[in-house]
């Protein structure tokens, strides 16, 4: 019989990495150690406790990781609290990769971009600044504006401080919600800080994080002069099936899972206002 | 085209005969008094209800169906196959809405990537469709361009002066008909044009006749969304889904778990948008009220479905939601409010 896509395949965690007090990095692959399967900047996965619930997380890891696939997993429900709890070694279930991509070999090519994240909204932009990095001589500046509640809760610290700050031409401007000992940087809102950094508007922006930092965002850089058609996010809606059929993560008669997660804002300003 | 004829009281030979090569399955009278497709057993008659209380829908799409099991063993996972291909099976008896609905559901089943436990049961099923001889006053197919008088199908089935006629349309209707020719003599085709006539008749006097389908589809997204009708229709819903159950295009699914105690079963379940969980997630609910689930259910039939499937409605008519919503809400209310409100 033909494959089916509501039947999963098995992956074992080989990694658990805590990032922050409450998001932790999963690195999964097959049980013959390899990469479950081939994936886009942008694309999700349906991971699984048998017996627990399955969900539906972006990719975090990039493309160009050929070993191994990440996901990084905010702990705030039941299978996300279970896979908190869990050690390397131990098996899961995973099918995928679901839904569209930002459209790095599109749209993207050539361009200015500037990443604007906050909270965990950062793990799906992730696999994009790392395939823009891998492929750097296809982008132009990269700018990334990524804030969080405190500076313990800004997820893969290690990698924008080791790595992306270091990299010339990326900017980064780090950003918590309110001032703590043994923090230098800015402190205030994303939408601010956006306000205050003031962008080119040559540049295409890349926008993720808790829905109403999305508006906020959204609104800020109209104000700087940017068009919804420069503007890029990526959804959430709950999801069972991932394929378009089980009917429940549509916006209008778009299904995130399918038709998203990916959208321009003139996109997602033309269907009905519900998400 | 062929025609063929059997005697009204020649029925129960034709089903004995037809249950003898496959799982046929008949709209019956169950013990409880309501009409539904049955697995055939000898004796078992036609029911005399027009349409059956639940749709034709579970016999390709079940209430509930197992996707996978999983046998877990400490950290290590197993993931169990447990599809079989489907036994050849014949729906005898399916109305024009009915069968229209199968076409609505292959559009979302059979869209890729394919549902491989839908296609299985939809290769294997045969249907034999019947005209509506008497239409009742909950029937509005025509509004979706459907004709109870001359239903599709692999093959159609016609009743007339103690006869059924069958015409077959399809490959797989004319191999059934061939496989129960013993029982069937060939005929010309006036008696089914005979038929048609007194059902067009009949149509004629339905009190839903008169409504179209103008003014929904996909471009009138917005202000379809944005009417001030919503509140005041989905008042009183008590949210008890029984609309998107009987529903013959309702194919919203649930995934769930199950520990048997041997294995972790995972498996499908009808889903209603009607219900408040439906959408709700551990950040919130884009649909927090009855308004909005409310909504969703409509906008997907009438506006949502057609913008995706070249102006095909979400709705075949069958009435169902009519006769059975507790609070006597259903979707022809719904378009009677919105187009009051356009005009």
């Amino acid at each position: 019989m033909i494959k089916d896509s509501l039947i999963p395949g098995v992956a074992a965690v080989a990694s658990v990495r805590a990032d922050t007090p409450d998001v932790k990095t999963f690195r999964i692959l097959t049980p013959e150690g390899k990469k479950p399967f081939e994936h886009l900047p942008g694309q999700c996965a349906m991971l699984s406790v048998p017996g627990v619930g399955e969900a539906m997380f972006s990719i975090t890891s990039s493309p160009t990781e050929k070993g191994y696939m990440e996901f990084s997993i905010k702990k705030c429900g039941c299978l996300t609290s279970w896979l908190h709890t869990i050690e390397p070694g131990q098996q899961i279930t995973v099918r995928g990769p679901y839904g569209n991509s930002f459209p790095v070999e599109g749209a993207l090519k050539g361009k200015n971009l500037l990443f604007i994240a906050g909270g965990i909204g950062l793990a799906p932009l992730r696999s994009v600044i790392n395939y823009c990095r891998a492929y750097r001589e296809n982008y132009g500046k990269i700018d990334i504006v990524y804030g969080s509640r405190s500076k313990e809760d800004l997820v893969f610290y290690e990698e924008i401080v080791g790595e992306w700050q270091k990299e010339e031409g990326i900017n980064v401007h780090l950003t918590i919600d309110r001032a703590q000992e043994g923090w230098e940087g800015h402190v205030g809102f994303v939408p601010d800080f956006v306000r205050e950094i003031s962008p080119d508007t040559d540049r295409t922006a890349l926008v993720c994080g808790p829905p109403i930092m999305i508006k906020f965002t959204l609104a800020a850089l109209k104000e700087l002069g940017f068009t919804e058609e420069q503007v890029y996010t990526t959804m959430e809606l709950r999801m069972k099936c991932g394929i378009g059929k089980c009917g429940r993560c549509n916006i209008g008669s778009k299904y995130v899972c399918k038709d998203g997660p990916v959208f321009r804002f003139d996109e997602l300003g033309a269907l009905p206002d519900e998400y | 085209m062929s025609t063929y004829r059997i005697r009204e009281e020649r029925l129960p030979a034709l089903f004995e005969e037809t249950a003898k090569k496959r799982k046929l399955y008949l709209p019956t009278d169950t013990a409880e008094g309501v009409a539904a497709f049955l697995p055939y057993r000898e004796g078992m008659t036609l029911t005399a209800s027009l349409n059956t209380s639940r749709s034709a829908k579970d016999l390709f799409f079940p209430q509930t169906e197992t996707l996978a099991d999983f046998k877990v063993s400490g950290r290590e996972i197993a993931v169990v196959d447990v599809r079989e291909e489907c036994e050849d099976f014949l729906l005898f008896g399916v109305r024009a809405c009915d069968v229209k609905s199968f076409e609505i559901l292959d559009r979302v089943f059979l869209a890729e990537p394919v549902d491989s436990f839908y296609k299985n049961r939809r290769e294997h099923g045969t249907v034999v469709s019947l005209a509506c001889a008497s239409p009742v006053e909950t029937c509005f197919c025509g509004t979706f361009g459907i004709d109870c008088a001359d239903p599709e199908g692999d093959a159609a089935a016609y009743r007339w002066e103690g006869y059924y006629y069958f015409v077959p349309l399809t490959e797989k209707g004319e191999e059934y008909l061939a496989s129960v020719e013993s029982l069937l003599e060939e005929t010309d085709d006036g008696p089914v044009w005979d038929a048609k006539g007194e059902i067009y008749r009949k149509k004629e006097r339905l009190p839903l006749k008169s409504l179209t389908t103008e003014g929904f589809g996909g471009e009138r997204t917005k202000e379809l969304f944005d009417s001030e009708k919503w509140e005041s229709l989905s008042e009183a819903c008590l949210g008890c889904g029984t609309c998107t159950y009987v529903c013959p295009t309702c194919q919203c699914f649930d995934i769930r778990d199950f520990d048997t105690g041997r294995q972790i079963r995972r498996y499908r379940c009808w889903d209603s948008c009607m219900v408040s969980d439906f959408t709700k997630m551990a950040g919130g609910n884009p649909r927090p009220t009855q308004k909005e689930r409310f909504r969703q259910r409509f906008m997907h039939k009438l506006v949502y479905f057609p913008a995706e499937n070249e102006g095909i409605f979400g709705c075949v008519g069958c009435g169902r939601c009519l006769a059975q919503c507790p609070i006597s809400m259903n979707i022809v209310k719904v378009m009677k409010a919105l187009k009051e409100e356009k005009e």
